[in-house]
């Protein structure tokens, strides 16, 4: 029987200070519930807009467990829209991305919809005079989400007609899609091929967590980095020959723990925050010729360093997105149940920079996101002995307090020790706001005394 | 040396043996300093640099993922994987015997186990290969899965 559906008391009982239920990671309810009201009260990533450059582009991708459609309009503007014919619930797009021209047709039974999702025609309409049709819901066409935002070219949406404004909702967070857009001479990204896709038998939060995880390096990746390192002495080159690119990009893993201390972590409300804030893994990249003069053309010398010296680790946004501004990658934790998650992992190109900042960015993700990455491996054998683990009773609290403090105020700005969980308690702070924001607990159904 | 098919042919089926019995030192001598593995991501692939794929690996790091799975702390290897190929003939597509250079096309079923888990992948091996000192070894390696565009669990071997 149902314990948590409008039930918020339960959902904020299982967030502490320092520490959360396992319930978070492993029940099926949770996981339901995390669908209805985290994945559409929040704004949640959907697509660049360079995957739909063209009039009628369109593509399939979801919000949480909800199918949906990024397409650009006849008039210019992308909109999202659910993935169902109105009339008997057919997926109207099957494949990933295509052209539908100026209107989609549902394969079914052929009802056709403009890009915005109105209802254009039904062949034999005569069949449906007198019936009322146009005064339902299915009537009026395919469903869009309640809002859409396009900031800077990446897509964002809320799927509640009603909520948190975007500006709110990000607030001073943007600021990491700001860096990563202004590192294009042209202020602009594209999207370079598909992306990786990955699958993990755990909670998406696991992954969502490990963004900021700044502990777990040179422990899990110590097979792959700290083999790098040994192998690359053993080659004995000169310190000034240049390095083999897996050193450049998997080295740093292995960085001590002083260095990630040092790099700090900033948190934002609503569940956002960052590693990196005064240097990262990815400060020390080669520099590329022809760009630092493309950008000085563009921004002025100045403004220039200033954008390039920012080189923030991990970006998350609440509740499943991360970026990397620095190598212009972004990477989407699809929920698909309690125990499932499919990680996708995309890249971007700087438009007007050099090609060969688009193929370390390409080899990056290679290297670390791929199913294939001897990173990669690590990561997930810890995340899937995570969610097994968690099945021990007794013993049913995972830990969140390391840099703990008394009073933290999530709803501020924070700049703290880069080895601090506050992001983590930061997400889960904002995972019960978002959680319990539309309960009705008037709406419960009828729970045993005994609970 | 006069190479024929059947020197490649073998040489093909030696090399996935290697693979399956885990003699990553005699497979890695196989290669030519310069050699790239590369597994697209893509159907159809033809950029290796500036869109992702799932490997393009210089030796160097096919040398890290080698050395990588024997590692004490490779926790991705306890237990470790096994794998298995199953190989069709390899078609001989280029024999170019005064230049020393070869290009072979080999279709497979790649199998990867490990604890109670198995997967199946069918894919397309296509072999640079040179003749080098007397010696056939890999100038190049690409391999195209079938489904490369399907969301998978980790594949840690070679396929
Ligand atoms: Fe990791």
């Amino acid at each position: 029987m149902s314990h948590y559906a409008d039930n918020p008391d339960a959902i904020r009982a299982l967030v502490q200070d320092k520490q959360v239920h396992r319930d978070v990671y492993t029940s099926p309810e949770i996981f339901r519930l995390e669908m209805k009201h985290i994945f559409a009260n929040s704004w949640v990533f959907v697509g660049h807009e360079s995957q739909t450059p063209n009039k009628g582009d369109y593509f399939a991708t979801s919000i949480g467990d909800q199918p949906v459609i990024q397409v650009r309009h006849t008039n210019g503007d992308i909109n999202v829209l659910l993935n169902r014919c109105p009339h008997k619930g057919t997926k109207i797009v099957i494949d990933r991305q295509g052209n539908t021209g100026k209107f989609f047709r549902c394969p079914y039974h052929a009802w056709s919809f403009k890009t915005d999702g109105c209802l254009l025609a039904i062949p034999l309409k005569k069949g449906y005079e007198g019936t009322g049709l146009e005064e339902t819901q299915n009537g009026k066409g395919m469903k869009a989400v309640g809002a859409v935002q396009n900031y800077r070219g990446f897509i964002f949406a809320r799927l509640a007609d009603e909520g948190i404004s975007f500006e709110e909702f990000f607030g001073e967070s943007l600021s990491s899609f700001d860096n990563m857009v202004d590192r294009s001479p042209a202020g602009k990204l594209e999207i370079m091929g598909p992306p990786l896709r990955y699958m993990h038998k755990c909670n998406w939060k696991m992954l969502v967590e490990n963004q900021t995880d700044t502990c777990h390096p040179m422990v899990a990746h110590e097979s792959s980095a700290g083999t790098a390192v040994k192998l690359y002495e053993e080659l004995g080159l000169p310190a000034d020959a240049p390095k083999p690119p897996a050193m450049e990009i998997i080295a740093p893993f292995m960085s001590p723990y002083e260095m990630f201390e040092d790099m700090g972590i900033r948190t934002w409300p609503n569940g956002h925050g960052h590693t990196g804030v005064h240097h990262s893994i990815h400060s020390n990249y080669s520099a590329i010729p022809g760009y630092f003069e493309a950008m000085c053309e563009t921004y002025g010398e100045e403004k220039a360093k200033q954008i390039l010296g920012e080189n923030r680790h991990n970006t998350v946004y609440f509740p499943n997105v991360m970026i990397k501004g620095p190598i212009q990658t972004l990477r989407l934790f699809i929920p698909l149940a309690a125990d499932k998650t499919l990680v996708e992992s995309y890249i971007y190109r700087l438009v007007d920079a050099p090609d060969e900042l688009t193929a370390r960015t390409a080899m990056y993700n290679r290297m670390i996101n791929a199913p294939t990455s001897i990173v990669g491996h690590d990561d997930l054998e810890m995340y899937e002995r995570a969610q097994e683990g968690l099945a021990v009773d007794g013993l049913e609290w995972v830990n969140i307090q390391r840099l703990y403090e008394d009073d933290e105020d999530f709803d501020t700005e924070a700049v703290e020790n880069g080895t601090t969980e506050r992001q983590m308690r930061n997400q889960f702070h904002a995972w019960v706001k978002f959680m319990t924001m539309d309960m009705d607990p008037k709406a419960a159904p009828a729970r045993e005394a005994a609970e | 040396m006069t190479v024929t098919k059947d020197d490649l042919i073998d040489f093909i089926y030696e090399e996935v043996r290697m693979l399956d019995e885990g003699r990553y030192d005699e497979w890695l001598a196989l290669w030519l300093p310069d050699g790239h593995y590369w597994m697209p991501l893509d159907y159809k692939q033809t950029d290796p640099l500036n869109v992702t794929s799932l490997m393009y690996e210089d030796i160097f790091m096919l040398k890290l993922r080698v050395e990588r799975l024997n590692g004490a702390r490779t926790f991705s290897q306890k237990p470790k994987s096994r794998c298995h190929h199953v190989i069709q003939r390899p078609f001989v597509d280029e024999m170019n015997a005064e230049a020393g250079t070869f290009v072979t096309t080999t279709f497979m079923h790649y199998v990867e186990t490990r604890l109670d888990e198995q997967q199946l992948l069918a894919l397309t091996a296509r072999h640079e290969i040179s003749l080098v000192d007397g010696k056939l070894r890999i100038a190049n390696k690409r391999v195209d899965i079938v489904n490369c565009d399907a969301a998978f669990g980790n594949i840690q071997l070679l396929p």
